[in-house]
């Protein structure tokens, strides 16, 4: 095997995946260890089965300030259990043993940045890099303050995801992208996670300034929850994060009755939101096929 | 007196390896925005001469430097009592330094064209300060204020609501300093194109710690003149209490360089050496435990946190002092052994609020509490030569009902 085919992650690979089939991606949040670990293990594989393209592991977080309050409720549920860093990379190592097909689905994980330091930024990028992991999202990692944690990762083959914002400026965008690799978040909205009824006006216009500096594949995140703000997204993007609404699943379910059925009765849940999720992302393909090339959707 | 010791040129921002500015990216454009216009507004003589007409006429400054003669005799009869003076912040307008900050900060949201500003507030007095600073200027003002912190300051939050702040409650986590910062920060990253987050303290992502502590650098320089003009010669000590730690830094940056100024930060002990039954994130050698340099808010500093990561829950008689991370220019000066940092109990500084107001008729702050019992605890380390300044942050009416249970009195 070539050192290139060693560093193509799964994520880059299922993007590649999608673009032939013109179909937009579903990137799934949820936070590891809500309401236990056994369960998000569950959670993983059924989403995975029901098509999620890409699954983002939160890893919990005492102080998540960039978090709106559905997650921040499932990061205290994780950590009233007893959630550590540790115990999330091992979640991975689980997964990618699990005897199911979806146990090979590209896995981020999507965390704060005192953890990942706390554990040490190179024992950090072995362990998930061992585990089975394919990338790595620091909400409060900016690329002025990731030099070392680009250079660990990328020697571990781990894809580094940046966030970009709507108040990002064309230089910082390229910035970001250029530190990116697996794909570029954007963020669709100023403000925390959380589900919205609409998504707002001026996310076009965002997506068309982040296609202008780079050919990374594009996740849209922040307030999407429903089949139609896919839609919306078709022939603009190339896949859409989905978290708070999926972890709302989770709480509904789960909190109502913890124990084994409702797990079930969770897991049962977010098939059926993926489902409905990747379907929109299938008709996606029809409106990304009108356009001959995804460079002049851009411009 | 020439100093070995200078302030490291390194990368702007940086106290060494502290600081910095960790935030989600939707935060970094305003953060440059708003450093650009301190930048701007630092050399432009309007803007200087706005700011210091506000400190002057607004808030009353210069503050005196008080010798505080019955608290200096009365430690002398102990033993080797030093000459004590007090930096008598606490005569500002609003009780409490915190308005040299919110002054000027809410002249930069008027100059950057917010027409709003949010602020976090654990002992309520930034919270008081920025609401005074918002109704002056004409500016819409939030606060966000843990639900505990509501309760044990009552006084402030109804203060707040007077000058027209909108005061919001914060139920999440240990709901004190840390849990409103959080919520500030979420509310800041919503509403960014019209809001300018004032914080409070010298703690947050670049600019904030610079410029928070440049705002308070008044106190230095009058105290530096003050007690020049007084005893003609140098203090041999400063002592000031820190949580995020902005009067300390407002009273020792104009002293850093005056070699033979020993500065002495007095952090939160609260009831216990175990990690989340104190506030004390440099004095390690007193055995508290827990605090390790990581990223809290914005900034790399000393952060009191579990093995894995998690930022600790923490305890203070004084809201705001009840904080899990320090300024990470203190964590500078501690390392580089410029500044000494220790920690007095919460019992200690409940005595040292009723000695000051029984020696020298003035009820401190809970928070400037602290640093008198800092000094008192040092007593028998100090020569009759030794020359004190103490910061006296604020006034202590706020802290009447925990003054009151703590005398036996019910409230």
């Amino acid at each position: 095997m070539s050192a290139d085919v060693h560093r193509t992650t799964r994520i880059t690979r299922r993007f590649a995946e999608l673009r032939d089939s013109g179909e937009m991606g579903i990137v799934a949040y949820i936070t590891a260890g809500d309401p236990s670990f056994a369960a998000t293990l569950k959670f993983v594989l059924a989403m995975a089965a029901a098509g999620a393209d890409v699954i983002e592991l939160g890893v919990p977080f005492s102080d998540p300030l960039a978090d709106g309050p559905t997650i921040q409720r499932a990061s205290e549920r994780a950590l009233k259990n007893g959630a550590t860093l540790v115990r999330v990379i091992d979640l991975v190592r689980e997964i990618r043993r699990a005897n199911s097909l979806a146990s090979e689905v590209p896995i981020v994980l999507f965390s704060y940045y005192n953890p990942v330091f706390q554990m040490g930024l190179e024992k950090f990028a072995a362990a998930a890099s061992a585990a089975g992991a394919d990338g790595v999202l620091i909400t409060d990692l900016t690329p002025e303050e990731s030099e070392e944690y680009r250079c660990t990762l990328a020697a571990h083959h781990l894809d580094t995801v940046f966030l970009g914002a709507p108040t990002s400026t064309a230089e910082r965008l390229e910035k970001i992208a250029a530190c990116s690799s697996g794909f570029l978040y954007l963020i669709s909205r100023t403000g925390v996670t959380g589900a919205k009824d609409a998504l707002p006006d001026d996310l076009p216009a965002l997506l068309r300034r982040a296609r202008r500096v780079t050919q990374l594949p594009i996740a849209v995140g922040f307030g999407i929850s429903l089949p139609g703000h896919v839609s919306v997204l078709g022939g603009l993007a190339d896949a859409a994060v989905v978290g708070s609404a999926l972890v709302s699943e989770i709480e509904k379910a789960t909190t109502a009755n913890p124990n084994a059925a409702g797990i079930d009765a969770a897991a049962a849940a977010l098939t059926d939101r993926i489902g409905s999720l990747k379907d929109a992302g299938r008709s996606g393909l029809s409106r990304r096929g009108a356009t001959a090339n995804r460079g002049e959707v851009a411009t | 007196m020439v100093s070995q010791f200078t302030i490291p040129a390194t990368v702007p921002g940086r106290f060494g390896p502290y600081g910095g500015r960790y935030v989600p990216e939707t935060l970094m454009v305003p953060l440059l925005e708003l450093e650009r216009s301190y930048e701007v507004a630092k050399s432009d003589p309007e803007f200087q001469a706005r700011f210091n007409d506000l400190l002057k006429n607004f808030a009353g400054r210069p503050t005196p430097l008080q010798l505080a003669s019955r608290l200096t005799a009365y430690l002398a009869d102990s033993g080797n009592g030093p000459k004590i003076y007090l930096k008598r912040e606490d005569l500002l307008h609003t009780g409490a330094h915190k308005i040299n900050n919110a002054i000027g900060q809410g002249l930069l949201a008027v100059q950057m064209k917010k027409p709003r500003v949010i602020a976090e507030t654990g002992a309520g007095q930034h919270g008081v300060a920025t609401a005074t600073v918002a109704a002056h200027l004409g500016l819409e003002c939030t606060v966000y204020m843990g639900t505990e912190d509501m309760a044990r300051q009552a006084l402030n939050v109804s203060r707040m609501r007077m000058l027209g702040a909108e005061v919001i409650g914060v139920e999440s986590g240990s709901r004190t300093l840390k849990d409103a910062i959080n919520e500030a920060m979420r509310d800041w990253v919503t509403n960014v194109r019209t809001t300018h987050y004032l914080l409070g303290s010298v703690l947050g992502a670049h600019p904030y710690p610079t410029m928070v502590r440049d705002f308070h650098s008044c106190i230095g320089r009058e105290a530096r003149a003050q007690i020049l003009a007084a005893e003609k010669r140098l203090p041999t000590h400063l002592f000031a209490c820190v949580g995020g730690g902005s009067n300390a830094m407002g009273l020792f940056h104009e002293f850093l360089k005056d070699e033979s100024v020993k500065m002495v930060g007095i952090e939160a002990g609260g009831r216990g050496n175990e990690l989340g039954e104190h506030a004390a994130r440099l004095a390690a050698a007193q055995g508290f435990t827990g605090a390790r340099p990581g990223v809290l808010q914005g900034t790399y500093t000393y952060v009191l946190q579990t093995d894995d990561g998690q930022i600790a829950t923490t305890h203070s008689v004084s809201a705001g002092l009840d904080y899990p991370a320090i300024g990470p220019e203190h964590a500078w000066l501690a390392d580089q052994h410029r500044a000494e940092y220790s920690a007095v109990t919460d019992a200690a500084a409940l005595d040292a609020a009723q000695l000051l107001a029984r020696t020298e008729g003035i009820i401190p702050a809970l928070e400037s509490a602290h640093a008198i019992a800092g000094v008192i605890e040092r007593t028998p380390q100090f020569t009759r030569e030794d020359l004190v300044i103490i910061n006296l942050s604020g006034r202590g009416d706020k802290d009447m009902d925990t003054y009151s249970r703590s005398l036996g009195e019910k409230p």
